[in-house]
């Protein structure tokens, strides 16, 4: 065996982690997450067949029969549908993280002398770019299917990166569902129960006028909403202060609420 | 060479673990130099796992203090974790990773760089005999590989303390060699090692010393040599004709090896703990000069099983329990 590498006799113990030690950390368990994502086809599949498989589906099955006419649809369907797959992607943090915790490769985690965060900001760095993956593809699809921007390059981006950081502060709800529940099949499909009316008693498909009235008031409501409609006026024109407003404050809402919790049961656990 | 370590490198005294409604531990106390190898021999849910849980860092003991190299777990937590390495019971490594992969994975996770992890995962990989698996996902790994990996992430830093959680258990009994193979490696550097088991005989090839736990207490403790004294190095095992001769037998056994033999009444096995061989003539004509019948006649290692009766006067698993085992097998 080589010699060592670590510290011996003659480098004392370090006291404390430095924050460029937690960036390496967290890099290197982001890394982790990318490599296996590579390693599962099914699962990259997921976040890139899945967009196609939406906007095919409702822009060719049930355009014509809501708008008429299944370009306008689209137009009308995709930034919905943009909303609604980076909220499916947030479900990527909890399969991960709980996969982790019921494997023993967590208790190897704690007993390294690294960062008790690394490990669950790994988790999200990795996710993001599961993100990034699933917006480019759906981006690509859409225009393949002939969707076309309205507005600018710039405003495009900045809907893409609203949705991103908007799945961002949702991760913290669905990394205290991991940290209770631990079973990834579970959070998979607990997810998918919580997200799927989410998405449908909202403006993402149709819009809420034709709805009865208790559930516009909920659409209303509904942070999902607020996402697309804002994600909508910069993409397709429109108004987008008002409902860029009520998304940052849902945004806001999540991490307040869920960010501590989440925290608290990751510590208890890590 | 693994990382200096004051003495003792292990130290544990009235540790005291309880769960909900068991108690996992009432009370243990050990040290080991730094150097040794030290076997925790116990059943399941003796308090094994629970005992190297707490020294690791992962679980907080109720009472006791539990201290590696001189520091105290739950205090020094970092800087234990910079001395130890850890194989829990399940091998705990990523199974979508390649082997070299993982390996070098961790090698970052303890500040090495890039070019310097992917040299001593490469390093370890040979060591542990994986080479022409280094890049194939863990998952097609066979159970003895996973293990060998395992313990290779476990000892990338160079640990002065390595912790090996049942490192053999579901292993074919075969294949077991090449595992001790790399621990003798490990200890032979200096590493202290803390290895629990279920095998007596995997604790007689590797640890110095032995200390027997037996739900959370320590019943015996001494080197591998002292304690096969006590319940003698193999077993015999009588299987009478006739069970109404048992008393007799059991009389004649004991006058012979001199320790009361264990019978079990509805098999009407006797079974003795016996240091020499040289007493199965003996036992053999002794029997025949009374006419008494034997119809099965052997002479085995000591099982677990053995150690705890001669040691605590009950069986290392309670019975129903293990004939489930044995239905499942």
């Amino acid at each position: 065996m080589t010699a060592a590498t670590l510290p011996t006799a003659h480098t004392p113990l370090r006291k404390h982690i430095g924050l460029g030690q937690v960036l390496v950390q967290s890099a290197t368990l982001s890394r982790r997450g990318i490599v296996k994502l590579r390693r599962h086809p099914a699962g990259l599949a997921d976040v890139i067949i899945g967009p196609a498989i939406f906007l095919v589906l409702f822009g060719y099955v049930f355009g014509g029969a809501i708008s008429g006419d299944t370009g306008d649809y689209l137009q009308y369907v995709f930034p919905g549908i943009l909303g609604m797959m980076s909220l499916f992607a947030t479900m990527g943090v909890g399969v991960s993280l709980s996969t982790d915790l019921s494997e023993g490769i967590f208790d190897r985690f704690r007993s390294l002398p690294i960062a008790r965060i690394a490990p669950l900001v790994g988790a999200i760095g990795s996710d993001i770019v599961r993100q990034l993956v699933s917006l480019a593809a759906l981006i690509g699809f859409g225009l393949l299917l002939g969707v076309r921007f309205e507005t600018n390059l710039w405003s495009v981006l900045s809907g893409c990166a609203l949705a991103l950081a908007f799945a961002l502060a949702v991760s913290w709800a669905v990394v205290l569902l991991a940290l209770a529940i631990k079973d990834p099949m579970a959070v998979q499909g607990l997810g998918a129960v919580i997200i799927l009316p989410l998405a449908f008693a909202s403006n993402i498909f149709v819009p809420v006028e034709t709805m009865p009235g208790w559930m516009q008031t909920f659409a209303s409501w509904n942070p999902i909403g607020h996402l697309v409609d804002a994600v909508r006026g910069l993409m397709m024109g429109g108004p987008v202060s008002e409902p860029l407003m009520l998304t940052l404050i849902w945004m806001a809402v999540f991490v307040v609420v869920f960010a501590p919790l989440s925290l608290i049961a990751y510590n208890r656990r890590a | 060479m693994s990382q200096y370590c004051s003495s003792p490198a292990i130290e544990v005294s009235g540790l005291v673990k309880r769960f909900s409604d068991t108690t996992a531990l009432d009370g243990i106390d050990f040290t080991a130099e730094p150097g040794a190898v030290l076997g925790l021999l116990g059943p399941n849910g003796s308090g094994k796992t629970t005992t190297v849980r707490i020294l690791a860092t992962l679980a907080k003991a109720d009472e006791g203090i539990a201290r590696v190299c001189g520091y105290e777990v739950i205090r020094d937590a970092y800087k234990v974790r910079q001395l130890i390495g850890l194989t829990g019971q399940y091998a705990s490594v990523d199974k979508d990773l390649s082997g070299h992969q993982n390996l070098t994975m961790i090698g970052r996770l303890l500040g090495m760089s890039r070019k310097q992890a992917r040299a001593r995962a490469s390093d370890l990989i040979e060591e542990a005999g994986l080479t022409d698996a280094a890049a194939k996902p863990a998952k097609s790994y066979s159970g003895g590989m996973r293990r060998r990996l395992d313990l290779a992430a476990s000892i990338i830093g160079d640990a002065a303390v390595v912790f090996l959680d049942e490192p053999t258990t579901g292993l074919d009994p075969a294949r077991r060699g090449e595992t001790w193979a790399m621990i003798r490696r490990l200890a032979a550097q200096g590493s202290t090692v803390l290895l629990t088991t279920q095998y007596l005989e995997e604790a007689d090839h590797l640890a110095n010393d032995i200390i027997v736990i037996d739900s959370g207490t320590v019943v015996a403790r001494g080197t591998p040599d002292s304690l096969k004294r006590r319940m003698g190095s193999q077993t015999l095992d009588l299987r009478l004709s006739d069970p109404t001769q048992l008393d007799e037998a059991t009389n004649r056994v004991q006058n012979i090896i001199n320790a009361t033999p264990v019978v079990d009444a509805h098999t009407g096995v006797l079974s003795a703990a016996v240091t020499d061989g040289e007493v199965m003539p003996a036992i053999v004509r002794s029997l025949d000069e009374a006419a008494i019948g034997v119809s099965d006649l052997s002479l085995r290692l000591p099982s677990l099983d053995d150690v705890f009766l001669t040691l605590t006067g009950h069986r290392a698993t309670p019975a129903d329990e293990k004939n489930e085992k044995e239905a499942a097998e």
